[in-house]
């Protein structure tokens, strides 16, 4: 029997499901069904409503529009426990999972009556590890979760779903968190689910892995279903087009020489926040006409090396040099006057002010220094700075007296951008810049990064995009683990090598030659 | 339910918060005085009577409002860079303490700068006693809403030990009680003859100047980043510490003056039920003005026009005069509710 | 009388355990409701409520017992209006929990003047008695202090380990847990963060009413206006001081007590009589402010506490 004989019985079924949220429409009539056995991919950008449709097949929101049925069963909407007693699990891009609960309680939780008198623990444990063994997901059920690495934790959501009997997995971006070798493990344990019946929803945006698991590809843009391949029958090339809905144009890197280094760290460590892993030991130059990529796995010491280089932390030891210059005293205003550019991962909670005017927003780095004397403020220069950059940015909104929550995600970036780049940084620290955003924004905010270069700045780019990276980087550094790899220059690393780093191999060497 | 947030939401829906809190509560009031036996008109007549009814009537609301201008702004202050002062009440009492320390003849000075040397004095009292609770909070992390709650208990004992101790009024045969303060340390009537005292002159100029710092300096920029999203002030090398500690010592600074303003310009001496709760009520004004320092003006002449009217009601009607609190504590339950409706909308899913 | 004369007491712990007793439910009260993700700021004015409630329910002609439940329901009902505010809308806990406490006070005073106008001073009720436990009783020291207490004391003894239990062995706790911790987990199982949260705040509230009660019905037998005194608050610092555990609450709630009752106690001796009284009033808000410095670098503060949820938020 082979996979498109298989989708001729539906265990699934999504009919004409719309969604809106406000005047963004993030599903537009999308219709599709899985067959018993089956993996589908879900294909799209970010933002192409991948994780709203699956929102509403699990429950957590409800359609204007449109039905699911399970097994046959029209599911009511709005509702995970319907899903769940219909036998469909989700595992969440962010997992929904308590911290300060075992693994067991995490998987238990919610799959006995709130009435009944004990909770059945020894009986859990022992299913537990049953599931455990059967599909190799190992892991210790007495585990505090908060204590868990992201791949357990992982193993840990899977579980809640098989504990309850799914037999419809949804995956949303389960390798996102994932090194390569990892997501091999993730793959050997879907495939032994596929054997025993099980069917599977696969979201991702990433290429190769849709390739390898998948039976049939569907494509979301701008939450229309646009296209739909079996996968044997499809490219690489094919599936990236579709994806996009247009050629991609990335910015031309020439060439040219390595300017002045303008930051250097060497030997820095430095503390990572919660269970975030800190730095260790890194050493790493910026120079100036050069975009330096930093590729790994998201939650690897990414964000303590950006915290570093934004003024919020500073090194517990090694030592930090800006043009030269060792640097004692740190924090972000320090930080923007040694003409430090900063575009935060995190654009809506740290980036900007949700409630504050797109003024305000535009001048919260340089409220203090270019437009207030004696302390008083000049909100007219204030406006006019704002009314400055609304144009030469391009940031499409109502005017400077908006407040910035209601401009879409590309916008309130292009902002951001226009705010770093009008101070003229010497260095610019751009995490995660594009995440998120359509393909305009995304390309304009690369060309504008690779001018910046072009004029001097030293640049370095943060993602978990490694094709970003590859495309943008002068040079690039892999980070594990809060350990940093050795520079490799444009084009001498093939993404799998690249992937081995990002899994950790190669540091050991390292170590041991140095 | 869900709630989903509103893009634009329009001036009526903007304005409508505060007029339906305040209806809401006086039906509540409505209600429970019918409970009470008495006629809600009749009630509302004589509360209305009571507080504006007369010339005297309307000098009592003006006095009884200074201090919760005062209050209220410390309030507003602190609640918009979200620093939650519940301490107004010892703060209030810090002021009180000190203008009795320097005013009952300690310092034999002209009154202008006396008054002035009093009034800083009183400020920076306050100002430390709510800086300790901030240092808590950005040191150790530990909730100023508790701190500063517990604070006013151990303030209030340790201004009953001055009152029966150090600043026992020698002649005041034996009552917990300060000297009176020497005629120089008074704030005169504004005009004499009329019962109204120039502290609540002070306090409408402090919410002119608390308005001005709140739209026109870097400082109220700062607070008002701070209060709305901590971490992208501090991102934006915003000081985001020195902020809340500038805050807490305006914010104390201003509960004092309400001391400061009950002693010198109304009782003359310190007792222990100078304040009938003025720093909680504080937190009704500050919430039914928004935040806004000209609306808490509005506010507190509001809020006192009840309590006053209240008293002459229950006097009248015996209808008991905790009909106030209800009221205030009510509006101040519906305001936030109202305020939420105003920017999101309820929708079933 | 020096320090360990009082220490070795059993009058000083027997005096102890009774000033633990309201405390313990009350801190119970406020524990469920900050496991489930809500800060309960109202307990000061829920305290008074169910102090009055219990009381004019006895007064009228109730039982005891009755006195208890009628203030755990009037708890429970300033619990709904809480939880109602701060969960399905979300609105600031800080700001509902000290309306729900100006609220709660102000009815309860008001209501007191309608009820009873014309009296001077409160009337008063027979409250519940010691009960000497059997043998336990009779054990030199311990018997005396522990076991001859009101039977509103062993029920909150016996509600520490009932809470307990409930929180860590049942389907109905761990919900508790994981909807403090995160309640994105709790509505990926299927449960209703909403109901679940409002049912804790509910609960909880009743307790805390309960606490109060155990004032006018057990530690006194009338009502005063400023007879809860700022405990609530104390119990809010306990819970801290307790790590949010019931067990480790009511050691902290008798340690507290135990240095309460020493207070009094010191203010009869030579100490005394040069420091003033006042000093050792304060003493228990000073401890209690210290507690929460010494226990926020260590505390384990449910990680969603405050946080509110909204579903399908984006």
């Amino acid at each position: 029997m082979t996979a498109s004989d298989q989708a001729q019985q539906p265990v699934l079924r999504l009919s004409n499901i719309t969604k809106r949220f406000g005047a963004l429409c993030a599903n537009d009539d999308v219709s599709f069904s899985l067959g018993r056995g089956e993996v589908i991919a879900l294909l799209g950008e970010n933002g192409a409503g991948k994780t709203t449709l699956m929102n509403i097949l699990f429950g957590q929101y409800s359609a204007d529009a449109g039905e699911v049925e399970v097994f046959g069963q029209r599911l009511a909407p709005g509702n995970p426990r319907a899903a769940l007693d219909a036998g469909v699990g989700m595992v969440h891009q962010h997992f929904t999972l308590a911290g300060n609960l075992t693994v067991w309680e995490n998987i238990v939780l919610g799959t006995q009556a709130l009435t009944a008198p004990r909770l059945r623990a020894r009986a859990a444990k022992a299913r537990i590890a049953d599931l455990s063994k059967r599909f190799h997901l190992a892991v210790d059920p007495d585990a505090k979760v908060g204590q868990l690495s992201v791949g357990e934790r992982q193993r840990v959501e899977i579980l809640k779903a098989l504990y309850r009997d799914a037999r419809i997995l949804i995956l949303d971006e389960p390798t996102a968190v994932l090194t390569p070798q990892e997501s091999d493990a993730l793959f050997a344990t879907l495939r032994e689910a596929i054997g025993l019946g099980l069917s599977v929803v696969f979201i991702s945006h990433k290429l190769h892995e849709v390739m390898a698991i998948s039976h049939r590809v569907l494509v979301l843009r701008h939450g229309r279903l646009v296209a739909e391949r079996a996968t044997a029958d499809t490219s690489h090339e094919e599936l990236a087009a579709l994806m996009v809905g247009g050629a991609v144009s990335s910015p031309k890197i020439a060439p040219m020489p390595p300017g002045p280094a303008l930051m250097r760290l060497s030997r820095v460590s430095s503390k990572g926040e919660g269970h975030a892993p800190g730095l260790q030991s890194v050493t790493l130059t910026l120079h100036g006409g050069q975009i330096t990529g930093l590729a790994g796995v998201s939650g690897n010491g990414q964000g303590a090396l950006s915290d570093l280089i934004s003024g919020l932390a500073m090194p517990s030891s090694g030592q930090l040099e800006i043009a030269g210059e060792a640097i004692t005293d740190w924090s972000p205003r320090r930080a923007l006057a040694r003409r430090i550019g900063r575009i935060p991962e995190d654009r809506h909670h740290t980036g900007t002010i949700a409630d504050f005017d797109l003024t305000e927003n535009a001048v919260l780095e340089t409220y203090a220094s270019d437009f207030a004397r004696h302390g008083w403020l000049d909100w007219a220069a204030a406006r006019a700075h704002a009314e400055a950059l609304i144009q030469t940015y391009d940031v499409r909104c109502p005017g400077p007296d908006t407040a910035i929550r209601l401009l879409s995600g590309g916008n309130m970036q292009k902002l951001i951008l226009g705010r770093v780049l009008e101070t003229r940084p010497r260095i610019i620290l751009a995490n995660q810049p594009v995440r998120g955003l359509d393909i305009g924004a995304l390309n304009y905010v690369h060309t504008r990064l690779a001018e910046a270069r072009e004029q001097g700045a030293a640049v370095l780019l943060i993602s978990e995009d490694l094709d970003e990276i590859m495309t943008l980087s002068d040079v690039i550094h892999v980070i594990s683990q809060g350990r940093l790899s050795p520079a490799f220059a444009r084009g001498t690393m093939a993404p799998e090598a690249l992937g081995r780093w990002m899994a950790g191999d190669g540091f050991a060497e390292v170590a041991h030659a140095s | 339910m869900r709630l989903e947030p509103i893009a634009n939401p329009g001036l009526m829906r903007r304005l409508a918060p505060p007029a339906l809190a305040i209806a809401g509560s006086f039906l509540v009031a409505s209600l429970l005085a019918l409970i009470a036996g008495g006629n809600p008109f009749a009630v509302f007549g004589a509360i209305l009577k009571g507080a504006a009814g007369s010339k005297f009537a309307l000098l009592e609301t003006l006095n009884r409002a200074t201090p919760l201008i005062f209050t209220g702004l410390a309030v507003a202050v602190a609640f918009r860079a979200r620093l939650w002062n519940i301490g107004a009440e010892a703060q209030l009492y810090a002021g009180a303490v000190v203008t009795v320390m320097l005013g009952t003849g300690a310092l034999h000075w002209p009154s202008l700068p006396l008054l002035v040397v009093i009034g800083v004095a009183s400020m920076l009292a306050g100002a430390l006693l709510l800086l300790i609770p901030a240092l808590l909070k950005t040191r150790f992390g530990v909730d100023e809403v508790v701190t500063t709650l517990l604070f006013n208990f151990i303030f209030l004992l340790f201004v009953s030990y001055l009152l029966e101790g150090p600043l026992k009024d020698p002649m005041g045969m034996g009552w917990p009680k300060s000297a009176r303060l020497i005629s120089e340390a008074r704030l005169p009537r504004i005009i004499e003859g009329l019962r109204l005292h120039w502290g609540f002159v002070l306090a409408l100029v402090s919410a002119l100047v608390l308005w001005v710092i709140n739209t026109r300096t870097t400082l109220g920029f700062e607070m008002r980043a701070v209060g709305q999203n901590a971490e992208a002030a501090r991102f934006a090398g915003i000081p985001v510490t020195r902020v809340i500690l500038k805050t807490a010592l305006l914010s104390g600074g201003l509960a004092a003056l309400a001391g400061f303003s009950e002693v010198a310009g109304l009782k003359g001496s310190l007792t222990l039920d100078l304040s009938p709760g003025y720093g909680y009520t504080g937190i009704v004004v500050a919430m039914l003005a928004l935040l806004h320092p000209l609306g808490v003006v509005v506010a507190a002449l509001f809020v006192a026009a009840i309590f006053v009217g209240a008293d002459a009601m229950s006097r009248a009607l015996g209808v008991p005069s905790y009909l106030a609190d209800i009221m205030l504590a009510s509006a101040l339950l519906m305001m936030v509710l109202a305020i939420l409706l105003s920017k999101f909308r309820v929708v079933r899913d | 009388m020096d320090l360990i004369d009082i220490l070795t007491s059993a009058a000083f712990w027997a005096a102890a355990i009774r000033i633990a007793s309201p405390l313990i439910f009350a801190t119970l009260g406020e524990l469920i409701c900050e496991r489930a993700g809500v800060l309960n700021l109202g307990i000061e004015g829920i305290m008074v409520a169910g102090a009055f409630a219990g009381w004019i329910a006895v007064w009228a002609g109730l039982p005891l017992w009755g006195g208890v439940a009628v203030a755990f329901a009037a708890g429970m009902a300033f619990g709904l209006l809480h939880a109602t505010l701060s969960v399905p809308f979300g609105l600031s806990q800080h700001v509902v929990g000290i309306g729900v406490t100006l609220l709660a006070t102000s009815l309860t005073f008001y209501t007191y003047r309608v009820v009873l106008p014309e009296v001077s001073s409160p009337p008063k009720i027979t409250a519940f008695q010691p009960f000497e436990v059997p043998i336990l009783s009779q054990i030199p020291l311990l018997g005396p202090a522990f076991f001859a207490q009101t039977p509103l004391t062993y029920a909150a003894f016996l509600l520490v380990i009932v809470v307990a239990l409930v929180l860590y062995r049942t389907p109905l706790g761990l919900a508790v847990r994981a909807a403090g911790e995160n309640p994105q987990a709790v509505a990926a199982q299927g449960l209703s963060v909403t109901a679940i949260r409002m049912g804790a705040v509910i609960v909880g509230s009743g307790f805390m009413a309960v606490g109060g009660a155990f004032l006018t019905l057990s530690a006194f037998d009338s009502f005063f206006f400023d007879m809860v005194n700022g405990r609530g608050w104390i119990c809010i610092a306990l819970v801290v001081f307790g790590a949010w555990k019931p067990g480790k609450a009511l050691l902290g709630a008798v340690l507290f007590a135990a240095f309460d009752a020493l207070q009094i106690r010191l203010q009869q001796t030579p100490i005394g009589a040069v420091v003033p009284y006042q000093l050792f009033l304060m003493m228990p808000y000073i401890l209690s402010i210290l507690a929460l410095v010494v226990m926020s670098r260590r505390a384990e503060v449910p990680a969603a506490l405050m946080v509110t949820f909204n579903k399908g938020e984006r």
